[in-house]
């Protein structure tokens, strides 16, 4: 390739620090944490997340028209919940812009640090989980892994195209350190611990 | 290039007290959340050892992890690119924005190409660059560098961010409140997002196995960059690389642990592949990294993860402020990185520390920071561009300190000296240490005097 290129590795194979030292294995460490679930919605609200007590059986269409009263557009990437504005017919990820609540299932979720994860597959458009105003999750307390070393293990990580690990709303503290929620993307992430339909 | 006076510098900060103190404060926060987080892990020192051992594998085979890393992207849809400086790096952005027509660019914060200069660059060529990190959009509007490379405006207080925004975003003048300005920010910055034709992120992490990268903010204003415009450009420097996507969970547990005190950032994102209909081009730049690998005993900076630890824990730094190092990088880790890009211009900063290792103690890569920093003064006095005034006091101090009967009787002199000089004789020019602070009172007699009369009696 570029001439570039085989100057920078050339240098770079030249300068190699030696002895080289071996790759280290890294372990899950795993401490006996039985409640998945706790801990993840504590970890997910120490940065800023909503958890909201599910029922069983309650209607999700009802629950999130309570909950956002003022909400316009409502873009919906689970079956459970309806919406009005279908992921299918967007063209450009710049439609989204006026998107007020959209709804997402993550595929699973870290407990140590209370994050989501989702990816294009969960997403459906990218731009759907910054460019919404507020954003539900919808979370089967299944699919919960312990920390981060095993969710770095799970088989979707190296094959997805884009993937996130998100940990409440969007957020800085970068005037005086003055916590601010919203800064730029969602200003809210509620997450409602449904189990996936069987 | 002219050596830059980092002492002077930090005075003008000082000078005023009250962003001297908030600064100092902020920081000392910061690290103090971020002992918590590190307490909380038991694991915590192994995930330091485990860190520090993968980054110093990984550099060890730098050559072969950056081959995988590219064939693997390339595979994955992917343009890669390489720069061996600066100016390579800037051009080929240029030509990459303007092959597609590209006017109006978003970027997320890079310390990469802040060492790069790119924004002024590109900007003399007609491209827009709008910064969307809060604290990086303030430093540009207020055109200044970052002073710390996670918290950019950390030396501002919000007064000061409001005569930016009134001066640039037309905000109300005098109005301070930060939701406010947070807010302005917010509604001026989404329709670059909207309308940008690219957008451009860094990179935390450069994952060999995959060819992907993972960008970590706390906004989420890279993944806005990265998923709206149709072109995404990510300048990765060739340090940045990990083997495999499992060392990601140490390295993902330590960074926002130790730079903020937070488990983790809010958002960890990791892009592999162009989107639908985008192209998604990579740029390794070397830029003085491979001839740093070729340090022996500077190579370990490379092992590097930006967290900005050291730099909240450091006395030095909290109290003159990130731009008083006049370098991209600041803080103790721009002290050990700085020089290897200019020597003399940069010879003063491995002074400006009082070599107390706590910079070493906090980083979660394990770098000998404060060693290194002793390490580049002896380079720096080798290569003879000490300032005449440290030269010609160490001269003397070390004939001093060679000599027990001359040092003794200078000792008990020097007791005298203090009670009895005048000030002017104790506070002046060649004495910086008397400069911001009293020298303190002599004890009445040494310590070998003292040790004579106790203990040798016995």
């Amino acid at each position: 390739m570029s001439a570039s290129r085989d100057m920078i590795l050339a240098a770079v194979r030249a300068n190699a620090p030696r002895p080289a030292i071996p790759m280290p294995q890294v372990p899950t460490f795993d401490h006996d944490s039985p409640a998945l679930l706790d801990r993840f919605r504590s970890g997910f609200e120490l940065l800023g997340g909503t958890f909201v007590d599910y029922v069983p059986g309650s209607d999700l269409n009802a629950m999130i028209a309570e909950r956002f009263p003022r909400a316009k557009v409502i873009c919906s990437a689970v079956p459970e919940v309806t919406g009005n504005r279908n992921l299918r017919d967007v063209k450009e990820p710049a439609e989204l812009d006026d998107v007020d609540v959209a709804v997402v299932r993550p595929a699973f979720a870290v407990a140590e640090t209370g994050s989501i994860w989702l990816s294009e597959t969960e997403l459906g458009v990218n731009a759907l989980g910054y460019l919404a105003q507020h954003l539900v999750a919808l979370l089967d307390p299944a699919d919960i892994v312990a920390n981060l070393h095993h969710a770095y293990r799970d088989p979707r990580f190296p094959t997805a195209g884009y993937a996130v690990l998100m940990t409440g709303p969007s957020a800085t503290a970068d005037i005086e350190g003055v916590l601010i929620r919203g800064a730029q993307g969602i200003r809210s992430l509620t997450l409602l611990p449904v189990p996936r339909a069987p | 290039m002219r050596r830059l006076d980092h002492a002077e510098a930090a005075s003008r900060f000082i000078a005023d007290e009250k962003h001297e103190a908030f600064h100092d404060a902020r920081l000392w926060d910061l690290r103090k959340k971020r002992d918590r987080e590190a307490h909380g892990i038991p694991e915590w020192e192994e995930l330091r050892r485990l860190a520090s051992e993968i980054k110093e594998h990984t550099l060890a085979h730098l050559a072969d992890y950056l081959e995988e890393f590219e064939r693997n992207a390339v595979k994955n849809g992917v343009t890669v690119h390489w720069a061996r400086d600066a100016a390579e790096h800037n051009q080929i952005v240029f030509d990459i924005l303007s092959a597609k027509a590209a006017k109006t660019l978003v970027k997320s914060k890079s310390m990469l190409t802040e060492e790069c200069d790119m924004r002024p660059f590109l900007e003399r060529r007609g491209i827009e660059v709008i910064e969307t990190d809060l604290g990086e959009r303030i430093q540009q509007l207020d055109d200044e560098p970052p002073s710390h490379i996670v918290v950019p405006a950390v030396h501002k207080l919000r007064g000061d961010v409001a005569t930016v925004f009134a001066r640039t975003l037309g905000t109300e003048a005098g109005n301070e409140d930060v939701n406010y300005l947070a807010e302005s920010q917010r509604r001026t910055t989404r329709p670059y997002f909207l309308r940008a034709e690219a957008g451009m992120t860094g990179a935390n992490f450069a994952i060999a196995e995959t060819g992907g990268f993972v960008v970590c903010t706390n906004e989420g204003n890279a993944d806005l960059s990265a998923s709206l415009p149709k072109l995404h450009i990510a300048s990765i420097g060739i340090e940045k690389l990990i083997p495999r996507v499992e060392h990601l969970g140490v390295f993902i547990r330590l960074l926002s642990r130790s730079a903020l005190g937070s488990p983790i950032t809010q958002y960890t994102s990791h892009f592999r592949t162009p989107r639908a209909g985008a192209e998604l081009h990579i740029v390794l730049v070397d830029n003085g990294r491979s001839a740093r690998l070729g340090m022996a005993d500077f190579w370990y900076s490379l092992k590097c993860i930006r967290c900005g630890a050291c730099m909240n824990t450091c006395p030095v730094y909290r109290r003159s402020g990130g731009l008083s190092y006049g370098a991209t990088y600041s803080g103790p880790i721009g002290v050990i990185i700085d020089p290897t890009f200019d020597i003399r211009k940069y010879s003063n900063l491995p002074f400006a520390s009082t070599l107390n290792g706590s910079c070493t103690s906090v980083c979660p890569v394990k770098i000998d920071i404060h060693d290194q920093i002793y390490k580049w003064r002896r380079v720096i006095a080798e290569r003879n561009q000490l300032p005449f005034v440290k030269k010609a006091t160490m001269k003397a101090a070390g004939r001093l300190f060679g000599n027990p009967k001359l040092y003794r009787a200078a000792l008990s002199a020097t007791g005298t000296a203090i009670e009895d000089l005048p000030r002017f004789a104790i506070y002046n020019w060649f004495n910086p240490w008397g400069r911001q602070r009293e020298v303190p009172q002599p004890p009445r007699k040494t310590f070998r005097q003292w040790y004579i009369e106790n203990r040798t009696k016995r």
